[in-house]
């Protein structure tokens, strides 16, 4: 009785945390997506008139597309990458304690802080990049002042940004393998990249669908890099959901049209949401 | 029975009434000065930060100035840095920690007032004893529909903005800064062909700030952000096109912009302050931001009015009052106000003690009166402390009577961020079309005036 007492009370606070910074807040938001108000007097139910202004907003179809650009960009960038390297600094014999930590090295610097370096490194003048571009004879791009090319260039920012989590997770998930099956197969004749076709992938599927699941989640809600880097320009290519939502909330203060917005990312996110949950009770078993 | 509890019930209910409608009972919604007796506490927004010294040393003494003239109110200060910010000021207002007096940037008055979030100060103006002084244009700021809702603090009008040092090593005449937009590609082009990644012209185009500098420019050619009545959008005129156009081809025939665009007021500041940029629009207190943050040097700015010079957008920052002040509150806060912002020789103009506390006096910046005699003496105050090269900013100085400010759009900032859309077109697309670009951004400026009910 005593020990679940004291189970009981860990969970309170967990449960009052929860419900202070998670429950209480979502449910405000979803009531204020529903509400006119100034924060001064009482709030006015308004219907679905808050939903009508954002859809009738000529951005809000490109902010669902670039959401989703980006979405499906950091995928394929930032879901390949860390996986690839973490099966590299998996197969090294040397010095990978200290390519673990190079590699983890980004994500301790602020998000801020590595926002504002790739700002530098993006500068079509003196930038890194062209200058890099510049060395082998290739012409330099103009990276966030292109429609062409400014959302790629944030995905390479997220994705270097998080490219550390993803990579321990993966190289953690590598090491549970048994070695054994690695000796047999090698022993069969196997190469490298049948190793990973067969053993690698085979033994680590749930841990990659539930990783993909995160980060369609994360990378759906992106903020920070258009809210730093491009202000949502050039001609509104790098404006995504959240950075709308932003602008409905605090620069035209329309808190029930950024309600409203939130509301909807809230849902398609939940669908994702479910998934993830039924994936990881399948892991978990 | 049921007839005496009714009874009861709507005595209390009237008894109840009356008790708000009249608040503390003690000078209601009248206009009659701050009875002396009367204990007010009011906390007022964007006192100096601790990193300010001088300036947090200048405000606590006019606090124990003006505490020592009025014993019965307190002025409490609220730091911040900076002084609003768009995440905070929403959840403030929501958390009921707006201060009684609160600081604004022009840009927001009408959407403020708009929303029901500032007190209606019309009938307290009486404790301002600078009112009638100010300048009507900058005082309209605060007015909507015959009432008024805050005072300014500082004001400027927007002008070509220049680095004097490379006007001198491009061949061109620092004390002669360009009076058309002609003359400003032609300066561009000769500053941009000094090399080195010097750049000639910048402009601003993210964050909804390339939408503020077209509106200046747009002024400064003659057209208007929106018709007369403020329903439909008008930027789309010919003034619109030549904006665009000009930019256009200093961005693309003279390569004179530089490479790197999206900039924000900071990139264009820390580029001007590292000497590699020519000219851009802004006001005169850009030199102490170029110096305190940016570690530039005051003589190697000057200042010009805006090219054109048919009109200029007016911008600033002052004061409103939380909705929810009491006619107390309010009225102390206008006296405080007065006392402090809006009194030549005291506060915030009081330029003999900020000389001695070793700071800039001297840049053409507030203009908050006209040209009376309160204006008058503002100018010679300043003029007698200045410690900076004013003959720096004599252009824009010379100029400033004869260049109208414009006050910013209703909608200001979706307008803004409409319109920075098609200046980052221009700047980054070379097959920008200026024409379609305009069409577009009028359809969605009508729908969002046509929203908010303008």
């Amino acid at each position: 009785m005593r020990r679940n007492l004291t189970a009981y009370g860990f969970l309170c606070g967990a449960l009052i945390c929860f419900a202070f910074f998670s429950w209480y807040p979502i449910v405000r938001e979803v009531l204020l997506s529903f509400q006119q108000t100034n924060f001064v007097g009482d709030a006015t139910w308004v219907g679905l008139d808050n939903f009508r202004t954002v859809v009738e907003d000529p951005v809000f179809v490109d902010a669902w597309v670039n959401t989703a650009i980006f979405t499906v960009l950091a995928l394929v960038i930032g879901y390949v990458v860390p996986f690839a390297i973490a099966i590299v600094l998996n197969e090294l014999k040397h010095a990978r304690g200290y390519l673990r930590f190079v590699v983890y090295l980004p994500v301790m610097l602020p998000p801020a802080v590595a926002v504002l370096l790739f700002k530098w490194f993006y500068d079509p003048g003196p930038g890194l990049f062209n200058q890099i571009l510049g060395f082998f004879q290739l012409p330099g791009l103009s990276w966030l002042d292109s429609t062409d090319t400014a959302l790629v260039s944030l995905v390479l920012v997220s994705t270097w940004m998080n490219l550390g989590s993803g990579t321990l997770i993966y190289l953690a998930a590598l090491q549970t393998i048994p070695g054994e099956l690695y000796e047999a197969a090698e022993l069969d004749g196997a190469g490298l990249f049948r190793r990973i076709r067969h053993i690698t992938i085979p033994q680590t599927k749930l841990i990659l669908l539930v990783m993909l699941l995160l980060q369609v989640i994360a990378t759906m809600q992106v903020f920070i890099e258009p809210f730093l880097l491009t202000g949502g320009g050039p001609e509104d290519a790098t404006v995504t959901v959240a950075y709308l939502m932003y602008q409905y909330a605090f620069n035209f203060t329309n808190f029930g049209g950024g309600g409203a917005l939130g509301f909807m990312l809230m849902l398609v996110l939940m669908v994702f949401s479910v998934i993830y949950l039924r994936v990881s009770r399948e892991e978990a078993r | 029975m049921r007839s005496r509890i009714l009874a009861t019930l709507l005595t209390v209910a009237l008894g109840a009434t009356a008790a708000a409608c009249g608040g503390d009972g003690s000078d209601g919604k009248d206009g009659a000065p701050l009875d002396a007796g009367t204990k007010v506490s009011i906390t007022v927004g964007c006192m100096p930060a601790k990193s300010q010294e001088a300036q947090r040393k200048e405000w606590n003494e006019d606090v124990a100035a003006f505490q020592k003239l009025h014993p019965n109110i307190t002025v409490e200060g609220k730091d911040a840095f900076p002084c609003i910010d768009p995440q905070t000021f929403q959840a403030k207002l929501a958390g009921g920690q707006m201060e009684d007096v609160f600081y604004v940037y022009f840009t927001d008055v009408k959407n403020i007032v708009a929303h029901g979030q500032a007190a209606d100060i019309t009938p307290y103006l009486g404790q301002v004893k600078q009112n009638a002084n100010l300048d009507p244009t900058v005082a309209k700021v605060f007015e909507d529909r015959g009432k008024t809702y805050g005072l300014p603090r500082q004001n400027y009008t927007m002008g070509l903005f220049y680095n004097r040092t490379l006007f001198t090593k491009a061949g061109l005449d620092p004390d002669a800064p360009p009076k058309t937009w002609a003359e400003v590609r032609d300066a561009a082009k000769k500053i941009s062909a000094l090399g080195d990644g010097t750049v000639g012209y910048a402009e601003l185009s993210a964050k909804n700030q390339g939408g503020w500098h077209f509106t200046t420019s747009l002024y400064s050619q003659g057209g208007s952000m929106v018709g007369p009545d403020g329903k439909k959008s008008a930027f789309d005129g010919p003034q619109g096109k030549a904006v665009l156009q000009n930019l256009k081809d200093m961005r693309w025939t003279d390569d004179s912009m530089g490479s790197k665009q999206l900039l924000v007021d900071a990139d264009i500041q820390r580029m001007m302050a590292s000497g590699k940029l020519g000219m851009y629009l802004g006001a005169p207190d850009n030199a102490t931001a170029l110096v305190d943050q940016f570690k530039g040097d005051y003589a190697d700015y000057g200042m010009g009015p805006i090219p054109g010079g048919t009109g200029t957008l007016l911008g600033g920052d002052g004061y409103m009052f939380n909705p929810k002040a009491s006619p107390e509150k309010i009225k102390a806060g206008l006296m405080w106000l007065d006392f402090y912002a809006l009194t030549p020789g005291q506060g915030q103009l009081n330029y003999a003690r900020a000389k001695t506390d070793g700071r800039p006096v001297g840049l053409p910046q507030p203009k908050l009166f006209g040209q009376n005699a309160t204006g008058q003496k503002d100018r010679e105050l300043r003029a007698a402390s200045a410690n900076l090269p004013v003959q720096n900013f004599k252009a824009y100085e010379d100029a400033y009577t004869s260049v109208p400010g414009k006050l910013e759009p209703p909608q200001a900032q979706q307008l803004y961020a409409i319109l920075d859309s098609v200046v980052s077109a221009v700047l980054t697309r070379r097959d920008a079309n200026i024409d379609q670009l305009l069409a577009d951004a009028r359809k969605k400026a009508d729908t969002a005036l046509a929203r908010s009910g303008t």
